[in-house]
């Protein structure tokens, strides 16, 4: 999927955001976005997620047009954005810090956006308490934001932004300041408004599971470029690269050599483990990493009888329960560490396994990936 | 930390230098200042006595206070003080703007340069200044090379508010800068994106938002400028006199410490009423600490 042949396609109807061969570069020589083409479509609750520093934010303000990009365009709903101040675009932004303003009550906040661009005043009054009752303030309304909550505060933010009837709300790291438990709160609620409302919202996060739990579909950045672009199951399932399976979510990678090569399989000598065959259909060089997710292994006390399991005896170095599951550190023979999630069936004994214990570890070949990349 | 609610020997840090030296040379000249002003000069063998007082001879300096000269003179400190403190403000609000967005390792020398002038006595100061402005000076010459001028720069109210700006300015950029400094710019930026255009953006959300350095900044320059004497008197002559110079001249070439003392309390009352002002606007703002 190379980014100059999709930038030179005709947007899809239900497009309504088009990047293409975007980057920016800032004074000084750092590149924060680095020739980054997608399309994001009509209505869908897009994350894009990535550590920090890999340039989602700046993606995200160039999209609202608090930053310029270096070059490259960004369409929303089919026009050319380049020379459109942030005032002018259908977009608009839940700010990390909220940014609500500190001396205006919750109603004047809300109604900011309306009254400088000369709505008249009882539609304003009428929206902003459509707005307020939406995210479930409009207790509050007479209130000063130094009076209330982080929560509360992010609520007004987010009335702030959707009293506008944006095409696309942009969220900025929107749960990051917010504690734990509210934080499961204001995701449900989040959703529960994109599905009211209606518009599309672009999310950016550092964190996974706030991305997988709420996006339909996910773009994984590092160093400014995109790694992958799919939903959350087929990131979990199927990265493409040793970072994406990382990143998202806990993952073993068992580095091996290629040996041979088949049409569509290769031959890896695994240290550990041996000669495996592994199906394929990406060209590969001279090494692969085997991946494979925690909760696909299995530890038994006894050799497996199956013939079809990966198997290789290990010796468990640490074990931490956490009630539901355990994770347990096992070493394979050379050293290398894999984690392995364990369900604790059972009200006695946990996961079954102490420190120090040799044991069997095994998985389904087809619970485990070939990467490449 | 600790008060004096929990810790009654936090009140033994008032027993230091710092405090008997405010007694002795502020409170208790203070004092005698205020003695004085109910004082009138005795009169000695039907002579007016020069060092001798007749104390709490009532309210004639007060009285004497109200002529008109005397009230027109302090009408004029008002105004020009009021005159400079607009223009510092309306010239140093760009000027703290520019250095809080300026690339940061231009920062400290952008304030540096703010405050340099205090590096340079203020009598040397306003004499440069003079050198700059009078008729045959810099500016007034080199008018003179392209046929212009001379324009009459000093001995006139425009040297005397020249001066108190140019003296004054970086009372008002400091307190302005701290303020912008600290201003989460991500305000100005929801602001924008909300649909606000830059100038709505600056009067909704930059002005109030700045309003405590901007309030900092004017009682800064407004209460120094009520009390100028020197450069009214060397950029403006005897025909720009404020309040300072009557003040200054009763202390000294008249001679009239008491009338001078009357003065000089009735100049701080009116600071006092400009500090009353600031108390009042910070008790009514709104969630922004003034």
């Amino acid at each position: 999927m190379s980014s100059a042949n999709m930038s030179d396609a005709p947007p899809s109807p239900d497009t309504i955001v088009s990047i293409r061969n975007v980057s920016k570069r800032f004074p000084g020589g750092v590149t924060a976005v680095d020739d980054i083409s997608f399309d994001i479509a009509q209505n869908e609750f897009f994350a894009l997620l990535g550590p920090s520093g890999c340039g989602k934010t700046t993606l995200l303000r160039m999209i609202s047009g608090l930053e310029t990009p270096t070059s490259g365009q960004i369409l929303i709903d089919g026009q050319d954005m380049s020379l459109t101040p942030p005032n002018k675009r259908p977009t608009n932004m839940v700010f990390q810090s909220y940014a609500v303003f500190p001396h205006m009550t919750v109603a004047d906040n809300v109604a900011y956006g309306l009254r400088v661009t000369g709505v008249a005043e009882d539609e304003t009054k009428r929206r902003v308490g459509e707005a307020l009752e939406m995210v479930k303030l409009s207790h509050l309304a007479q209130r000063k934001p130094d009076q209330m909550s982080g929560g509360q505060r992010q609520r007004v933010a987010l009335a702030r932004a959707l009293v506008k009837r944006p095409k696309v709300l942009l969220l900025d790291e929107p749960l990051s300041a917010l504690d734990a438990k509210l934080r499961d709160d204001m995701r449900m609620e989040l959703t529960r408004l994109q599905e009211t409302v209606g518009i599309t919202f672009i999310i950016v996060t550092h964190d996974q599971d706030e991305a997988l739990s709420m996006a339909t579909r996910i773009a994984v950045m590092d160093k400014g470029a995109v790694q992958q672009i799919a939903t959350p199951a087929e990131l979990y399932e199927h990265p493409k690269s040793r970072f994406v399976a990382d990143f998202i979510g806990k993952v073993n990678l068992i580095e091996g050599r290629v040996v041979s090569k088949k049409p569509n399989a290769v031959v890896l000598d695994v240290p550990s483990i041996g000669k495996m065959e592994m199906a394929t259909k990406d060209l590969v060089g001279e090494t692969a990493a085997i991946a494979v997710r925690p909760e696909k292994l299995k530890i038994t006390k006894s050799e497996p009888k199956d013939a079809k399991l990966v198997k290789v005896k290990v010796a468990i170095r640490d074990v931490a329960y956490y009630g539901d599951t355990s994770d347990v550190v096992a070493s394979l023979p050379d050293g290398q560490d894999l984690y392995v999630t364990v369900q604790n069936e059972s009200r006695e004994g946990g996961s079954g396994v102490e420190r120090g214990d040799k044991v069997w570890m095994s998985w389904e070949p087809k619970d485990s990936l070939l990467l490449t990349e | 930390m600790e008060d004096w609610k929990t810790n009654r020997n936090v009140f033994w840090t008032l027993a230091t230098p710092g405090t008997l030296w405010l007694i002795a040379f502020f409170l208790v000249p203070l004092a005698f200042l205020f003695v004085l002003s109910f004082s009138s000069k005795a009169m000695i063998d039907g002579q007016i006595s020069i060092n001798q007082y007749d104390y709490f001879s009532g309210l004639t300096n007060y009285l004497r206070s109200f002529n008109p000269d005397i009230v027109s003179i302090f009408i004029r400190t008002l105004w020009w003080s009021a005159l400079a403190t607009l223009a510092c403000l309306i010239i140093a609000y760009p000027i703290a703007f520019g250095i809080c967005f300026a690339p940061d390792r231009w920062r400290p020398l952008l304030l540096m340069l703010i405050v340099l002038p205090f590096w340079i006595n203020l009598l040397i100061r306003t004499y440069a200044l003079m050198a700059v402005l009078r008729d045959n000076g810099l500016v007034n010459s080199a008018l003179g090379a392209v046929g212009l001028g001379p324009l009459p720069l000093m001995n006139n109210t425009f040297g005397v508010i020249f001066g108190l700006v140019y003296v004054y300015m970086p009372f008002m950029v400091l307190p302005l800068y701290a303020t912008i400094e600290r201003l989460d710019k991500s305000f100005l930026e929801a602001s924008l994106d909300l649909g606000g255009t830059q100038f709505q953006t600056f009067r909704n959300i930059t002005l109030p938002l700045t309003m405590p350095g901007i309030v900092t900044g004017v009682v800064l320059v407004f209460i120094p400028c009520l009390g100028t004497f020197l450069t009214s008197e060397l950029l403006g002559g005897t025909s720009s006199w404020m309040i300072g110079n009557v003040i200054q001249s009763q202390f000294g070439p008249a001679n009239d410490w008491p009338f001078g003392s009357a003065l000089s309390l009735l100049l701080m009352y009116a600071t006092f009423a400009v500090l009353a002002v600031r108390a009042f606007l910070s008790r009514n703002s709104k969630g922004v600490d003034v």
